[in-house]
Formats: C-alpha cells, structure tokens, sequence
C-alpha cells in the first residue's frame, strides 16, 4: 500500500538527539495520564470544563493550525516564491481571527453550544445540521489522514524507518495522548508544542540569517531577484500575471472567501476559543492567537527563503538545474541537515514531530466531539446517562485513528498535497461560511435555505473543481484553464456566491423560523448584554479583546507596509 | 485547598501541575543539555557549518533564560481553578 522507504538523504542524529526526542515524547504522555486523573464528566472531557486561561487557548489555537503542511507548505513557499508567502499570515489569517474574537464568538460562546455543528441546529434546524456535521466529520478523517501520511513520511526522512513503520507508531502516540486525557490533555500538549516549535525554529533562523550574512545578505543573493522580497502584487504566488488582479486575488480570494471560511467556521480551530473561562477569555483566545501568528512567518518562511539560497540542492532546483531528488517540501530539512550540530538537530527535530502530531490530534478531537454529540447523540441514541457518550467519545477516538491510517495511504496517492488540502477546504469550508454569515446577520433566513445553501454550495466548489485542469486530479477535465492555487480560489469564490444566491431564494419561497426561537443565535435579535462579559468593566486595557484586536489590527498593517 | 470567599465554592492551586512548570521542565532540560553540548562538545567541523556561531550554547543559555522566566511567572502568579467543575451552568 505504502511506498518504499525514501533515502534520498538522511539527518544523522546522534544519542543526544534521540535524548531530546524522548524527553519529550515522556512529558506528552506524562500530561496525559495526568489529566486523566482530573475528568469527572463529559464536559471535562471535551471542553476541559471551560476553565482554561485566555493565553493558554490562544496558544492552543494557534498550535493546533501549525501542523505538518503549516511548516513544510510554507516553507517550501518561501523557498520557492520568497516574501509574498507573508500573504498566509498577514492576509490570509490575522483578520479573520480578529473577526472571529471581535464578531463570532460571541455567539459561539453565548449560546452555549459545543460544536460549530450544534449552532447550525439551533439555528436552522436538523437538515442543515446533519449536511454539516457529516461532511464536516468526513473532512476530518481526510484531513488526520494527510497529516498522518506527512508525519510519517519525515519520520522516514530523519531516522530512516520505514514509512508503515513510522505510520503505526505515529498513530498510537497520537491515539494515547488524546484518548487518555481529551481536550485538556491536547490543548496542554499543543502549548507545549508551541514553545518547542519556536525553540526549534528560532535557533535555526538565526544560523540560516548567520551563515547568509543577515537580511542584507538574503536582500543580495535572492534568486531570481528583487521581487522575492516583496510581498505585493505576489503575481508567481497566485500564477496572475496582471498586478491588479493578483492583488483583487489575494485580498478577495484569500484574504476573504478562504481564510474566514477557515478561521471562523472551522470547529478544529474553534473548539480551543469555546474551552475558555468567560466570554471575555474565549473572545481574547483568537485575538491573542493573532499575534504570535504574525510572527509565526519569520521562522518559517525566512529559514525557506535562506534554504534556497545556502542549501546547493535547493538552489540548483530553483535555478532549474536541479535532478530532481528534492522538491521544495524539503527545504526546511536540507536546512537542518547542512547547519545544525548534533543537540540543536535534536530540539529541530522533536519540534518538527511535535507540530506534525498537533494537526492531527485537533483532527482527531473535533471529530470525536462532533461525532458523539452531533451524530450519536442526535441521530443514534438520544437521552443516554453521561458516561455513555464519554465511551462513545473515546471509541471515536480510536476509531478515527484506525482510519486516519487508511486515510494516509489516499493521501499517499497525491502528489501534491498543499493543492488538495486547498481544494477541500473550498468545498467544505467556504459554502459553510457563506451560510453562517447570512444566517447570523440576516432572521429571515429559512431552515430549508440552509442546508440547501450548503449542499448548492459544495456542488458549486466540486463543478468548478472537476472543470479546471488538476484541482481532483485525473477526474478534472480541464475546460476552465485553471490550475494549483487558482483552481481553488475559484472552486471557494463559486461556493460562497452561489451558496448565497440559493439561500436568498429558497428563503423568499419558504418559511421563516419563529423569532423567538432565534434569539442568541441573530444578531438583531440578541440582546447586548448576552454578548459582553458581565464583568468586562472591571477588565485591565490588555484583557479587553476590542483593544487587543485594534493593537494587533495596527501591527499587521505596519507589516505589510514594512514588508511589501 | 482554601475556600474562596464570594462563591464559597472550594478552589484550589494547581502547583506543578500547572503547564507553565511544564514548560519550565522540558525547555530548561533542553537548556541545560544545549549548554553542556556547546561548552564541552563543539567541534570545529560542527561550528564551522554554520559560520562559527556556537548555536548550541547560544540556543541553550536562551532555553535556560526563558524557562526561569516561566518558572518565576508560576511562582508569582499561581493558577488557581475551582476543586469541582461548575455544574452544568452551559446547558
């Protein structure tokens, strides 16, 4: 099923590095048995009984998107398209968090809901609901498995065992840590996570700015020149030649239909937020997010950017004189390779197992809540004791993982896996986006306009998805010259507006839901004071999440002007 | 455990369990393994990949660093959290 051990080349770890490796793999593990001794109910399990301080969820939901594609992806940007990959972060993310602390979660928070899922019931009723908690808990198998399939794959890369090997070992790490302590024992973890991935990547930007000679030095020996150091118009990042349209692109198509559908409907993401102490807190976790995400892309992207300027490998492929044995995806390695000492490769490495592990147990969390509350509970059996759907919880677990194994040998198919990961998101998360969006602000939305929407909306992003020439692979016909990034920013643009068009006019031939029914869920109808915090007044200036968005919405900007 | 005077509900600290001791462990650990290596370990063929710079210790002195700064955040501010979850007040 699996392709054969890759020796393309290797990372020679020494007993020092596998010290390190350990020691890590012993505190993850430790954190789970001991925050198993700390459940006492359901909603323990899998919101960590909504007791988490804000900085503790803002690094989670920060983590919990810095997986395997997060560093390998953009790096492997970097290298290839220099400073526009600073789009992903300051475009394509910052705002929707700020939106979501400042706008969203409010009502996720105030409803009392569990699941981004569940306040698609309250609102629009079981048929909307049941679209969306399926293809959201499908998504997620699909999603663990890629990021299973990647783990594995650079296990194989540094220690050389092969990949069905790394595959089953990286799975029951995995599978023990989140069944042995829920949410609480992944958000901790995926903390933890956060600071050895900096640890790891810090030190290595910093010989990579040494050994280049500074960003004087990158600014010099750039390939193929100058326009690798700006970010704007990113014409080679989105393959539009015209500077106006790759702007309208960049700013419409990721910074809008793809990146709010992504940051604000995606329960992976907003699980985190929802597991907070107050309203304030869970508002607080998205904006405090935002701020190490901005500089997230400085010890991600740069150490790609030197990768293919110092690494000869990856500067032959960029100069095309490459023979093929690496690809982009590897140039944050290359880089470990040629300039870390045994000890710093070590840190490197357990840094890069831990991010690679944090996609795929979110994956894995949100599926098991989604699955036992959403499915179970709803369709299957209703009005069971607690500790029932804690089993069901903890065999979804296991479950998902035995089949995020199988989703990894899928996944192992695709040759490029950054296009794929793209175009499901369009198909699941932008028709999502478009019906919250409409649903909240606009009462008279009907039930059926909302799982009509979504199910419209899909079938829009899967039509232009099969037209364009790669977007699904051999099934895509190619009648639209569209291709990578541009095939998917399409399939999402075609999924919000036509998810939109068909809600407005099934709904001005159906029925609207009762009003009283609607309210904490409609923002004309919510009163004010369900969506602040009761006690927001007596709140210090760094605890109020109006002011911590205005700060980081200024630093942004100040980065794209610094940067463009 | 103490009790917490407006809600009478019992709270109690979580001492070292709480994650930022956690994260004081493993990051100083590394630390101090980083450090040792780059003191009493750094080769010349090693230093001379990444253009002299002992990024071992330099990296190791900066984990030592930031997990006293955790450990003395723990310290001054301790994480206090209520014996029992809050009934189902969500619901």
């Amino acid at each position: 099923m699996l392709l054969a051990a890759d020796e393309t080349f290797r990372l020679d770890a020494d007993v020092f590095d596998y010290t390190i490796v350990a020691l890590y793999f012993v505190v993850v593990l430790g954190i789970g048995v001991l925050a198993r001794r700390q459940i006492s109910s359901s909603l323990d399990f899998f919101l960590s009984g909504r007791s988490l301080p804000a900085w503790v969820t803002g690094l989670a939901f920060i983590s919990a998107n810095l997986g395997a594609v997060e560093i390998m992806g953009m790096s492997a940007n970097g290298a290839q398209f220099g400073a526009a990959t600073f789009h992903y972060f300051w475009i394509g993310a910052v705002p929707a968090m700020l939106f979501l602390g400042i706008v969203m979660m409010p009502f996720y928070y105030g409803s009392g809901v569990r699941s981004v899922p569940e306040f698609m019931r309250r609102r629009f009723g079981t048929g909307a609901h049941l679209v969306n908690a399926l293809s959201f808990a499908v998504a997620q198998l699909l999603i663990a498995g890629i990021n299973l399939f990647l783990l594995a794959t650079i296990v194989n890369r540094l220690l050389g065992w092969p990949l069905w090997v790394s595959l089953v070992v990286a799975a029951a790490i995995v599978l023990t840590y989140t069944a042995l302590g829920g949410l609480s024992a992944a958000i901790y973890n995926e903390v933890l996570q956060f600071f050895v991935i900096v640890a790891a990547l810090l030190p290595l930007t910093i010989i990579a700015l040494h050994k280049v000679g500074g960003w004087q030095g990158v600014v010099d020996k750039v390939s193929p020149g100058p326009e690798q150091i700006s970010s704007w118009p990113g014409t080679d990042l989105t393959g539009i030649d015209n500077p106006v349209l790759s702007v309208i692109g960049i700013v419409f198509g990721l910074g809008f239909v793809l990146s709010f559908g992504y940051w604000t409907t995606n329960f992976v993401e907003v699980q985190r937020a929802m597991a907070s102490d107050s309203i304030s807190s869970a508002r607080r976790a998205p904006i405090l997010g935002a701020f190490p995400k901005m500089f997230i892309p400085f010890i991600v992207i740069i150490p790609g950017m030197i990768a293919a300027i110092v690494v000869p490998e990856m500067a032959d492929l960029k100069a095309g004189t490459g023979d093929g044995d690496v690809t982009y995806n590897d140039a944050i390695l290359l880089l470990m390779r040629d300039l870390l000492p045994n000890g710093m490769l070590g840190i490197a490495i357990a840094g890069l197992l831990a991010s690679f592990m944090a996609g795929m147990a979110a994956n894995i969390s949100a599926f098991n809540t989604v699955f036992s509350y959403d499915l179970w509970q709803q369709y299957v059996k209703k009005d069971q004791p607690d500790g029932h759907y804690l089993t069901v919880g903890r065999i979804a677990t296991v479950a998902a993982t035995l089949i995020a194994i199988g989703t990894a040998g899928i996944a192992s198919q695709y040759s490029n896996l950054m296009d794929y990961l793209q175009t499901l998101f369009g198909f699941f998360n932008a028709p999502l986006f478009a019906t919250f969006i409409l649903g909240m602000f606009w009462k008279r939305m009907s039930a059926a306009a909302g799982w009509i929407g979504l199910v419209s909306g899909t079938l829009a992003a899967v039509v232009v998805a099969l037209l364009s020439e790669d977007a699904l692979g051999s099934l895509s016909t190619g009648a639209l010259s569209l291709s990578g990034q541009g095939a998917s920013f399409v399939a999402a643009g075609a999924a919000f507006v036509v998810d939109i068009l068909v809600s407005v006019v099934v709904t001005m031939v159906t029925k609207s839901r009762a009003e009283k029914d609607l309210v904490g869920l409609v923002y004309s109808l919510t009163p004010k004071e369900s969506l602040v915090d009761p006690n927001a007044k007596d709140l210090a200036w760094y605890q109020s999440p109006t002011k911590l968005a205005g700060i980081a919405l200024v630093l942004v900007i100040i980065l794209n002007v610094v940067f463009r | 455990m103490q009790p917490d005077s407006t809600t009478g509900r019992r709270k109690v600290k979580i001492g070292v369990f709480d994650i930022r001791f956690v994260i004081a462990g493993l990051i100083g650990l590394y630390g101090i393994i980083l450090t040792l290596l780059g003191i009493f370990r750094a080769t010349d063929e090693e230093l001379a990949r990444g253009d002299g710079l002992n990024i071992n210790l330099w990296a190791g002195i900066g984990m030592l660093v930031v997990a006293a700064l955790f450990a003395a955040w723990a310290r001054w501010k301790p994480l206090i959290v209520p014996a029992t979850p809050p009934a189902d007040d969500a619901d």
